[in-house]
């Protein structure tokens, strides 16, 4: 009962977050309602007992990301952004594109099953380590290898953006 | 319902209702008639030179893009750190290796002059 | 949680040596530029050379001991082996190409190299990984080093806009095959290639053929956009013609092999059981991609731009082996990639050196009389150009002939009639470079180019010598390469 509440308080912030993230004029304003959406989905993680994604939503996404999003929104001159249409003549194709693909996506997963798959099962009660020591189980022994490369996505990142980013002296 | 989140929940909750509550409560209560000398400078505050809407120069963006590469690295360690006993010196070594790359990319931002901000 | 763990033996370490040489080297060059100084930047090439040679020794050594690496994550079987070092030989080709380029620009850098070897280690991981993760992280790695070359001039405009071009686009292909890799994982509960396979043909299993074959198109966008198949070529042409020559030509050659590698691989592996779906769309886009690259690269009087064309037109000819999704077509796949790699890597160093500084002389015309000036260099171009059209003798005419004697085995008579005509089409966007060379009076402007340097020359020769091994012994290539193309389910 509390569980299904606090889901629904969870998903009402994640949508409405995301509903206001693309509908508001200012690009500052948007950028704040996807934090409150990002919010919403990091605590619907921690309703299914991810503790680990909850903290990665927090640090990462609330805490990393959005600080860039608010930095590249600070690059752009604003007022001449709010100034502009908001809209591209596009849209009504995006629009059409998207509900077709969404449509398209629905009916697969309808005719596979998925929508109609019995009401989930609870999760097993925890037993022995959590979320967090089983991730890094896994991630330490079995998936080290992609761990360790993982560091050189990273570098080539540092790389890239810094020398795309930098002035050429 | 996880055992033991229940307070976490309910606090997120209470934060969340706080100031809309307050904001809600505020508007309905005050009186409301605002005119332009309202925002302007109080007293001996200075007079925005220009709108602070202007365009910011790109260093916050590397510094900001530096930061999230850096906060990815630090998330990885946080399992590390649970299960630090029971991986041993084999996770240690794996950490060392994943952490001395990513320092090559920080000395070299360092020495590209990334992080100077003059 | 995993109680019988046991580190990865020494045997493992080795079979990912050319990753981690890749690594070292591009690490070891990132530093060593803060600390030398700007006056020791002539090393900087040759430095990278060695690693690069290291790297292929490493390759080498590693392809004697096949096996699968890190759980599975990484198999070193030939195929894999045959891959690297193609990508590694397209990389020190490369590489050689670039030192005069970048001198003449006045943008000499350990950076740029650094980021070859990066871009390379990403395509090692493609062309030996066993698992859908790996595959990501390979191309990210490999992709996103790319993006940073094609802007290298960072004062070009044409570089910023390939860079930013490539970089948006690629970022939402590859969102697309991150997206089929999530489904593919809920719907079989597993990354692993073989695993994949074993689910998806097992009769126990239950799934919905639907939903592997949306999650069999989503990667297909993915790995279509990295090879410009259509309908994702379209980025190719203002990215090649953008991005400096010599990263051009390093992109036409050792990303497209790495997901082509990758490509094959996932599709011959996991989804194999669903070929019947998949082969009427690859079809579709085998033959779009011949005719689009074919057609298009025949009203382009840029060199770039053409030869950008046409490497969509011979993306296109290796999808037909794709789309014959048998042993002889992934074999014919592969001595195709190799053929190509060095007939355009000669075609593309000989317009590095030509463009001149600020690659002005871009146009076709400008190669005017240029068999005058440069007989021999010429004569190169035209074996590199024939080739290129496939005629007999060089590696272009085995790489077809392989193709289609693929295809026509898996009764793709249609596509391979399609394939054969577009190859005539093909011959005459090439004939007439070959023509404005040999038959075109000089003007005044062309001809600046001067000496070539010893890099190119050498990249030349190495390339040339390339062709002709393929056009003229195929077999021990075509050998190797049939050994290695049955890949382990």
């Amino acid at each position: 009962m509390l569980d299904t509440i606090f889901f629904y308080v969870f998903a009402l912030l994640t949508i409405g977050g995301a509903i206001a993230t693309i509908t508001r004029r200012s690009a500052m304003h948007s950028a704040l309602s996807l934090i409150v959406s990002l919010l919403g989905v990091a605590g619907l993680y921690l309703l299914q007992k991810a503790e680990f994604l909850f903290a990665v939503q927090i640090v990462l996404y609330i805490g990393g990301i959005m600080v860039l999003f608010l930095f590249v929104i600070m690059l752009v001159n604003l007022d001449q952004a709010a100034k502009e249409r908001q809209f591209n003549r596009q849209w009504l194709l995006g629009l059409v594109a998207s509900v077709l693909v969404g449509a398209q996506m629905v009916w697969m997963l309808n005719s596979a099953g998925v929508l109609s798959l019995p009401a989930a099962v609870p999760a097993p009660a925890a037993t022995g380590p959590g979320n967090i020591e089983a991730l890094a189980d896994l991630l330490f022994r079995e998936y080290l290898l992609p761990f360790e490369v993982a560091s050189l996505l990273l570098l080539v990142a540092i790389v890239g953006s810094v020398m795309m980013a930098k002035k050429t002296s | 319902m996880p055992e033991g989140y229940l307070p976490i929940f309910v606090f997120m909750v209470v934060a969340l209702l706080f100031p809309v509550v307050a904001i809600v409560a505020a508007k309905l209560v005050r009186p409301s008639s605002p005119f332009a000398t309202k925002l302007e400078a109080y007293e001996c505050g200075i007079k925005a030179a220009s709108s602070s809407r202007g365009r910011y120069t790109v260093r916050f963006y590397i510094v900001a893009i530096l930061f999230v590469i850096f906060d990815v690295e630090t998330i990885f360690l946080y399992p590390w750190a649970v299960r630090y006993q029971s991986l041993g010196w084999f996770g240690v070594a794996e950490v060392t290796v994943f952490l001395v790359i990513l320092v090559v990319g920080y000395v070299w931002a360092y020495k590209k002059g990334a992080l100077q901000w003059v | 949680m995993l109680v019988n763990f046991t580190p990865p033996s020494a045997s493992e370490y080795i079979r990912v040596l050319p990753e981690i040489l890749l690594t070292v080297g591009g690490t070891i060059l990132m530093i060593a530029e803060g600390l030398a100084g700007e006056r020791h930047r002539r090393g900087l090439a040759p430095m990278a050379l060695a690693f690069l040679l290291l790297a292929l020794g490493g390759a080498v050594v590693a392809g004697m001991d096949p096996g699968p690496a890190f759980n599975n994550m990484l198999t070193v079987d030939g195929y894999a082996t045959f891959f690297r070092l193609l990508v590694l030989i397209v990389g020190i080709l490369s590489v050689l190409i670039s030192g005069s380029y970048l001198t003449r620009e006045n943008a000499d850098s350990a950076d740029y190299y650094a980021l070859i070897l990066f871009s390379l280690c990403g395509q090692s991981i493609l062309a030996s990984a066993n698992e859908l993760i790996m595959v990501f992280i390979g191309l990210e790695i490999s992709s996103i080093a790319t993006y940073v070359l094609a802007g290298f001039l960072r004062n070009d405009k044409r570089n910023n806009e390939a860079a930013i071009k490539y970089f948006l686009l690629g970022s939402f292909a590859t969102a697309f095959l991150l997206y089929g890799v999530g489904w593919i994982y809920g719907v079989t509960g597993t990354t692993n290639l073989q695993e994949i396979h074993r689910f998806l043909t097992s009769s126990e299993s239950v799934y919905s053929p639907l939903l592997v074959s949306a999650c069999a198109a989503m990667m297909f966008v993915g790995f279509a956009f990295k090879v410009s198949a259509a309908p994702f070529q379209g980025w190719a042409p203002d990215v090649y013609q953008g991005a400096p020559a010599p990263v051009s030509a390093f992109m036409t050659a050792a990303p497209k092999a790495a997901a082509f590698a990758v490509f094959l691989r996932v599709y011959s592996i996991a989804f194999s059981g669903l070929t019947e779906r998949w082969q009427p769309i690859l079809w579709v886009s085998a033959m779009a991609t011949m005719v689009i690259g074919n057609f298009a690269a025949l009203r382009q009087d840029n060199i770039k731009r053409m030869l950008a064309y046409s490497s969509v037109a011979h993306a296109g000819y290796v999808m037909v082996a794709v789309v014959a999704h048998s042993e002889a077509g992934v074999a014919a796949a592969m001595f195709y990639l190799a053929s190509y790699a060095f007939m355009n890597l000669g075609a593309f160093a000989i317009v590095t050196h030509y463009v001149g500084k600020g690659e002005r002389y871009v146009g076709i015309d400008d190669m005017a009389g240029y068999a005058r000036q440069q007989p021999l260099i010429a004569a190169l171009f035209t074996w590199f150009l024939l080739s290129l059209i496939g005629v007999p003798l060089t590696g272009g005419f085995f790489g077809k002939f392989y193709v289609f004697k693929s295809a026509i085995d898996s009764n793709l008579i249609w596509l391979t009639v399609l394939g054969l005509l577009n190859s005539a089409v093909a011959a005459y966007y090439y004939l007439r470079i070959i023509v404005v060379m040999y038959f075109h009076e000089p003007t005044n402007e062309t001809g600046a180019a001067g000496p070539v340097p010893a890099g190119v020359r050498l990249a030349l020769i190495g390339s040339a010598i390339g062709v002709f091994v393929l056009g003229v012994m195929p077999s021990a290539v075509l050998e190797f390469a049939n050994r290695s193309a049955m890949l382990s389910r």
